[in-house]
């Protein structure tokens, strides 16, 4: 690759995935809204989109303060590593042939999973510095609940990898030419896509800033723009776990007559709105159901699908 | 299981439902006539003041946001002020079920806001309407025993002239 | 006590009382209309309707009238029996058959005995289809206003009005449905108690007139315990107050006082404190013309005049015993010795009300409360009008009649409170009341003996029934044949009597008459009876002046003259009404800076170089001493604004900005009630006349609005629409909002309104008292300062000579004045109040004799006016008698004056 278009191709996914984040609040919003028989937002600019707009700038011009018992440093940096962490995972997305910062790297799945493990210093950093016991109990719950699902996660997508026999996303794309892994790996791609939710601790798995116990969780005491990072973070976050999905179990770019981008953001785009979905329907568990469910439904669940693609792939590579 | 799948499909179906809520203020929505909006104080079908300063309704209001000094007027009551803290009001509707002479009344009117919260009290010339409101007929010095301009004693509905105390028959 | 049975629980009941009340007493919510503690029962209203069953074995029962019915031991009742609520419930049902739909324009609407005991019996619809029987009104004068069609003919109104009061133009008109209870003709109620009308009807036939129209309902009005400061008899009063304005006056029980009733006086003359003619700020002459300025300038202005000579102060009778205090202590290091203070009074009040508040202190007889007085079985009123000086006083005067028809009740075993029947047995009984005055009163149609003589007479009088009690008395000598048997038929009346009292007062500043009244409760006590002597003081609290002492205004004069007197600071106080013009010109004249701290425009005030606006009764917190030495708290119901503030703040805060030692460093009314306290041994119990600031009851303070007070995000909102906390002062253990405790057994000097739980009228008062009639639950108001240690007797005073009304100092033409005291128009504050100026009239002096009435001109001593004069053949011969203060301001008792006609009426 050329420098200027790597160059090219890297600020365009770091602006890409701002605007998608900021578009899908937008976004959600409105679904919200048709979801409870209602416009939802429409009053800002044609069909509300420059609600986006108006939202971006109540956020900027909010007060930035920082508690005067925060620890400063910590407060500061937190939701800063929580972007940035979501952001660089972005890298490794192919979200075509040729558009794509570091697809191929041949790391690439081990690598998101790297930065969805630095995402969490994020949150138990930014709820441990805000001295406040809502952001603190946000915290813990948060923690438990990323590094728990990690596992699943990373468990499910064992699977994919060994059938593809690569950690590189293009290179398991590549693989889905012919079927997409949501077929052999349907048991993989459910708990991927669970484990996505609560990884990003969207709703019904928003337990770590369950507004009605603890304030807002973590970020209670976070304002303006470091709010706003935290906020962006979500639904960058949401955006990343859609393209993993795309891009692991939906054959990625792949599809007929349509350009290779189309068809990824299509599918990304659906996966987007399926999240938001869930939202409207489903209603919060509790959170020693949400970690029973994890333990004891999806490790057996996504082991038992590691074994038997093993076995297979054994079975196959034998005959 | 089953039953998340469902909801799941069932919340899906909403996208495709009519809108429930109404372009407010491009469209006006219907009230009811009993909406319980902006207070109004009626007058009789002889035009005057209904009100009688009873009290009733400022001590029917469970935050208080009225009150009033009664003041008469040729055997009249009447109110010398009327003041309404609307800012505080919560249009519970208990002023108008308190009030013996129907004077007091809510409207379908809740187009209220203001930017100063000083406006939002109404004195008696915001609130006084020149209509008897919903309830066309009633006046209360009809059948009340007092004596007004007009009325004399027992001339009230279901009274008998006043009794000479004279008058030694059984 | 007898045990009765009501609805199968076991209570206690007094012996001799009725069913109703041990009902009551037992906590038992029954209906009643016509029974009244004081006025007893007579079944009028049917209301209170019980089932009483003969024995445990009955299950039938009766339907008994409990008001009628007398306790007895092991009496069965029931008041749920269904039978007998039904009873109640068509009786009210009757009655309001043709009660008018009226209660939203009712002044009596949510302090309603008929609401009350109408939601009690559980009457909630209207089955009666035809019309309803109306009356016409009549006016009743600028006090009642009258409303018949909401009668329902309990007569308690008469009863209280004629049999009570002794009232007789109110009675009862026409017959069966169509009864009237009004006067012959429409007119002024002339009773000087008809405000207790108000209070007695329990509907809203008899409304308070000034009160409607500043009307408020029971709900909206912060209370407070008051003490009436319009005569010095202190009755308990509790004012009610609204957005900032005293609306009305009620009565307030207190048992051993005023109980049940107040005098008009006292119920309508607090309206001064919302006159026109209050002071409202600071001022100071300022090139000729009085300009008002901050607090702060006017105290910066008192530091220079301070510091120009001696300070002297003036106290005041109307203002508490704290205030005068601070005076006295403003001027105490003036100069050495007595403190450079007046009592205000000039002789010869001064020296009068002096020696009888001594005389009250040292008296071997008691002093005797109004509840003594109303239960004396002898009772002397020796040279004093009470109805016009201390009106409460007489009404309980008036009750010595009910008393000896009480003894005839018992020799036939008819309970008292069988109101029928005793009245009927007494109808010709006359009171155990013998009366001297110079003029008639109304207190003689009672009267066994009425005695009509010049003060120095009835002196006489006195000191001869003295002697004929205990002849180690001081005789009098050249007495009349017809005096001697009068002496000694009241002596002898006295002699018979169990509980006799003597009452008199300062009305004709003789000293000699109080040292009569005196020498024969001394004697009567030397005879082992348990003798009382009750003396009429001239103003509220001329008792606790006295006790703190003071100089007369003419040794002030004498002072002024000499040079002396840099500064007056004269407080609360119109010298204009204590002495004549010239007296006045000529003190004013002398001093060389006049400081007035008041909290109306007076005369007085009107010449002060620097004046500094007071608060008045309903303002502040204090103590008054009444003519039984009774020290009782008055608290504020108003919040006043600055600059107003109490006159001892005022002191204190003058003597800081002109750097005086002057021991008023009191921040709360607590340190300045110590402070007096610790003044004198006289004053040591004065702490105990109500609890202090701190007080509480189950936790909180005691609330000073009801808990359905209404309005309160509105009732400023024309001001601001933001809210602001309630008031506050250091002063006041109540609490200034609807937040705090309230209970039934509160202190009683602490009582803000009477209120229970359905109960919302007046009547609720049963409720707070430990028997009906009887103590209040949470302890009196007030406390006694005198008399403390009883001294063994002796006799005083010397035995004036013969009075004679034809002047000899004044030439032909001058004839003895003396003060003829009205009920309405001799007291100073209760004229600023509208409806009692409207009542008083004009003033009219009288002179004894024959001849036209018509328009003359009074003169005495320098001083003249024009004034409406009547002849009336049944005074003195030749003796004036002027309403004091009104026609000429001030002159000194007994005066010499003249009149001279100008006009004369034809005589009809």
């Amino acid at each position: 690759m050329v420098w200027w278009w790597a160059i090219i191709v890297i600020l365009g996914t770091v602006f890409g995935v701002l605007a998608v984040a900021a578009l899908s609040t937008m976004l959600e919003r409105r679904l919200l809204g048709f979801f409870q028989d209602r416009p939802g937002p429409n009053r800002v600019g044609p069909f509300g989109l420059l609600q986006v707009a108006a939202d971006a700038i109540k956020m900027l011009f909010k007060q930035d303060w920082i508690p005067p018992f925060a620890d400063k440093p910590v407060f500061f940096i937190a939701p800063i590593i929580g972007f940035l962490a979501v952001l660089i995972s972005f890298a490794m997305i192919p979200i075509t042939p040729s558009w794509s910062v570091a697809g191929h790297l041949n790391v690439g799945l081990l690598w998101v999973f790297g930065m969805m493990g630095l995402h969490v210093y994020s949150v138990v950093l930014g709820g441990w510095s805000s001295n406040n016991k809502f952001a603190l109990l946000g915290a813990m719950r948060a923690t438990a609940q990323m590094i728990s699902y990690e596992v699943f996660m990373g468990l499910s997508l064992l699977g994919v990898v060994m059938t593809a026999g690569s950690f590189a996303l293009s290179d398991i794309v590549e693989a889905q030419k012919h079927v997409w892994f949501v077929i052999p790996q349907c048991l993989g791609a459910v708990v991927f896509f669970i484990a996505g939710i609560a990884e990003t601790h969207r709703l019904p798995f928003d337990l770590p800033e369950g507004e009605n116990e603890l304030g807002a969780g973590y970020h209670t005491e976070y304002s303006s723009m470091k709010f706003g990072m935290f906020f962006l973070a979500e639904y960058a976050g949401m955006a990343l776990i859609a393209s993993l999905v795309t891009a692991l179990y939906l054959g990625g770019w792949s599809g007929p007559i349509l350009p290779p981008v189309v068809w990824f953001v299509v599918k990304a785009f659906l996966l987007l709105c399926f999240f938001i979905l869930l939202r409207t329907a489903l209603p919060r568990p509790r959170y020693d159901q949400l970690m029973a469910f994890g333990w004891k439904v999806l490790l057996p669940l996504s082991l038992l699908n590691t074994l038997v693609t093993g076995a297979v792939l054994l079975l196959r590579a034998g005959a | 299981m089953l039953g998340i799948i469902r909801t799941i499909w069932l919340s899906f179906l909403h996208l495709f439902h009519k809108n429930v809520t109404v372009q407010y203020p491009e469209v006006k929505p219907y009230l009811s006539p009993r909406y319980r909006g902006r207070i109004v104080l009626t007058r009789d079908p002889n035009g005057e003041e209904r009100c009688v300063a009873c009290n009733l309704c400022a001590a029917a209001c469970p935050v208080d946001c009225i009150s009033l000094q009664k003041g008469e007027r040729e055997g009249r009551w009447y109110p010398e002020f009327f003041q309404i803290n609307f800012s505080r009001c919560i249009f519970c509707g208990f002023c108008e079920e308190a009030c013996p002479t129907y004077a007091i009344q809510l409207t379908p009117d809740f187009e209220m806001s203001e930017y100063v919260r000083q406006n939002l009290v109404y004195e008696k010339k915001d609130l006084l309407i020149s209509g008897p409101g919903k309830v066309p007929g009633y006046s209360f010095y009809n059948i009340s025993g007092l004596a007004i301009p007009g009325k004399d004693k027992g001339e009230a509905e279901h009274e008998a002239p006043p009794v000479d105390t004279h008058s030694l028959m059984p | 006590m007898a045990k009765i049975t009501i609805d199968g629980r076991v209570v206690e009941a007094r012996d001799g009382g009725n069913l109703l009340q041990a009902c009551l007493e037992a906590g038992t919510d029954l209906p009643y209309f016509c029974w009244h503690p004081e006025l007893g029962s007579v079944g009028a209203c049917r209301q209170c309707a019980v089932k009483q069953y003969a024995n445990a074995d009955d299950k039938r029962g009766r339907i008994v009238m409990a008001c009628m019915t007398p306790v007895t031991e092991g009496a069965i009742l029931s008041v749920d029996d269904p039978e007998a609520k039904e009873f109640r419930g068509e009786v009210v049902e009757w009655l309001m058959t043709n009660h008018p739909h009226d209660c939203p324009v009712c002044e009596e609407g949510g302090e309603c005995h008929l609401q009350d005991m109408t939601v009690m019996t559980g009457h909630r619809e209207r089955r009666f289809r035809f019309d309803k029987r109306t009356h016409r009104n009549q006016d009743l004068g600028p006090f009642v206003k009258h409303e018949m069609n909401r009668c329902i003919a309990c007569y308690r109104c008469v009863r209280f009005y004629k049999d009570y009061a002794g009232g007789e133009d109110l009675g009862v008109f026409a017959q069966h449905n169509n009864v009237y209870f009004g006067r012959q003709e429409s007119g002024t109620l002339e009773s000087p108690f008809a405000g207790n009308l108000i209070e007695v009807c329990p509907t809203g036939v008899f409304t308070d007139k000034p009160f409607s129209r500043m009307y408020s309902r029971k709900w909206d009005m912060r209370g407070a315990p008051s003490v009436c400061t319009h005569c010095s008899v202190g009755c308990s009063t509790i004012l009610n107050e609204r957005a900032g304005k005293v609306r009305r006056t009620l009565n307030r029980y207190n048992d051993e006082v005023n109980r049940y009733f107040l005098c008009d006086r006292g119920r309508f003359g607090n309206d001064f404190v919302n006159a026109p003619s209050r002071l409202r700020a600071a001022g100071y002459v300022m090139d000729g013309r009085m300009t008002p300025v901050p607090p702060a300038q006017a105290l910066t202005r008192f530091a220079e005049i301070a510091a120009d000579g001696p300070i002297f102060g003036v106290m005041s009778g109307r203002a508490s015993v704290e205030s005068n205090l601070a005076l006295r202590r403003l001027v105490g290091e003036a100069l050495a010795g007595e403190a450079n203070v007046s009592t205000g009074w000039a002789e010869p009040l001064h020296g009068a009300t002096m020696r009888a508040v001594e005389l009250l202190r040292s008296t071997p007889a008691r002093v005797a409360t109004l509840q003594e007085i109303e239960h004396s079985d002898g009772l002397l009123i020796l040279g004093e009008d009470v109805d016009a000086t201390a009106p409460r006083l007489a009404l309980a005067a008036y009750q010595t009649q009910r008393n000896a028809f009480n003894k005839l009740a018992d020799a036939n075993r008819i309970p008292h409170w069988l109101e029928a029947p005793v009245r009927t047995l007494g109808a010709e009984t006359l009171a155990p009341l013998y009366i001297a005055t110079p003029a008639p009163v109304a207190l003689d149609k009672a009267a066994t003996l009425s005695v009509r003589a010049l003060p120095d007479d009835i002196a006489r009088l006195g000191f001869a029934i003295a002697n004929c009690i205990d002849p180690a008395a001081p005789g009098v000598s050249g007495l009349g044949e017809d005096e001697t048997q009068r002496a000694a038929v009241i002596a002898d009346a006295l002699l018979a009597a169990e509980r006799p009292v003597i009452v008199s007062g300062t009305q004709y500043a003789s000293v000699a008459l109080i040292e009569a009244a005196a020498n024969i409760a001394a004697a009567l006590a030397a005879k082992g009876k348990a003798a009382g002597l009750s003396l009429v003081l001239p103003e509220a609290n001329a008792a606790g002046i006295a006790l703190l002492g003071g100089m007369s205004l003419d040794a002030l004069l004498e002072k002024a003259r000499a040079g002396q007197v840099g500064t007056l600071v004269v407080l609360e106080r119109d010298l204009a009404r204590q002495m004549p013009q010239a007296g006045f010109d000529a003190l004013l004249g002398a001093v060389r800076h006049l400081v007035v701290i008041d909290h109306s425009v007076t005369p007085t005030a009107e010449r002060g170089e620097l004046v500094l606006p007071a608060t008045a009764v309903s303002e502040c917190g204090g103590t008054m001493v009444s003519m039984e030495g009774r020290a009782q708290r008055f608290l504020q119901v108003v919040y006043p604004e600055a600059p107003l503030q109490v006159g001892w703040r005022w002191l204190r805060d003058m003597a800081e900005a002109a750097g005086i030692q002057a021991e008023i460093g009191w921040q709360t009314l607590d340190q300045a009630t110590e402070a007096v306290a610790a003044e004198a041994p006289v004053f040591a119990a004065i702490r105990e006349a109500a609890p202090e600031a701190g007080f509480m009851l189950e936790g909180e303070h005691i609330r000073s609005q009801t808990s359905r007070v209404s309005g309160r995000t509105a009732i400023r909102a024309n001001i601001s629409v933001h809210d602001i906390p309630p008031p506050f002062s250091p002063d006041t253990p109540l609490a200034s909002d609807m937040e705090g405790s309230y209970a039934v057994d509160m202190p009683g000097a602490l009582v803000p309104f009477y209120r229970v739980p359905g109960w919302n009228s007046e009547q609720s008062l049963n409720k707070f008292q430990q028997e009906i009639g009887g103590r209040m639950r949470g302890g009196d108001s007030g406390v006694r300062l005198f008399p403390g240690e009883v001294s063994a007797g002796g006799y005083v005073g010397a035995v004036p000579t013969r009075a004679d009304g034809r002047g000899q100092t004044g030439g032909e033409a001058a004839c003895l004045v003396l003060p003829a005291y009205e009920v309405f128009g001799s007291d100073e504050t209760s004229m600023a109040s509208e409806p009692v100026k409207q009542r008083a009239g004009e003033p009219v002096v009288r002179i004894g004799g024959h001849g036209a009435s018509g328009v003359a001109v009074l003169e005495i001593g320098g001083d003249r006016a024009e004034v409406a004069v009547t002849v009336d053949p049944a005074l003195p011969e030749g003796v004036i008698f002027c309403p004091p203060y009104r026609v000429i301001p001030g002159f000194a008792t007994p005066a010499w004056g003249s009149l001279r006609m100008v006009e004369a009426e034809a005589v009809a």
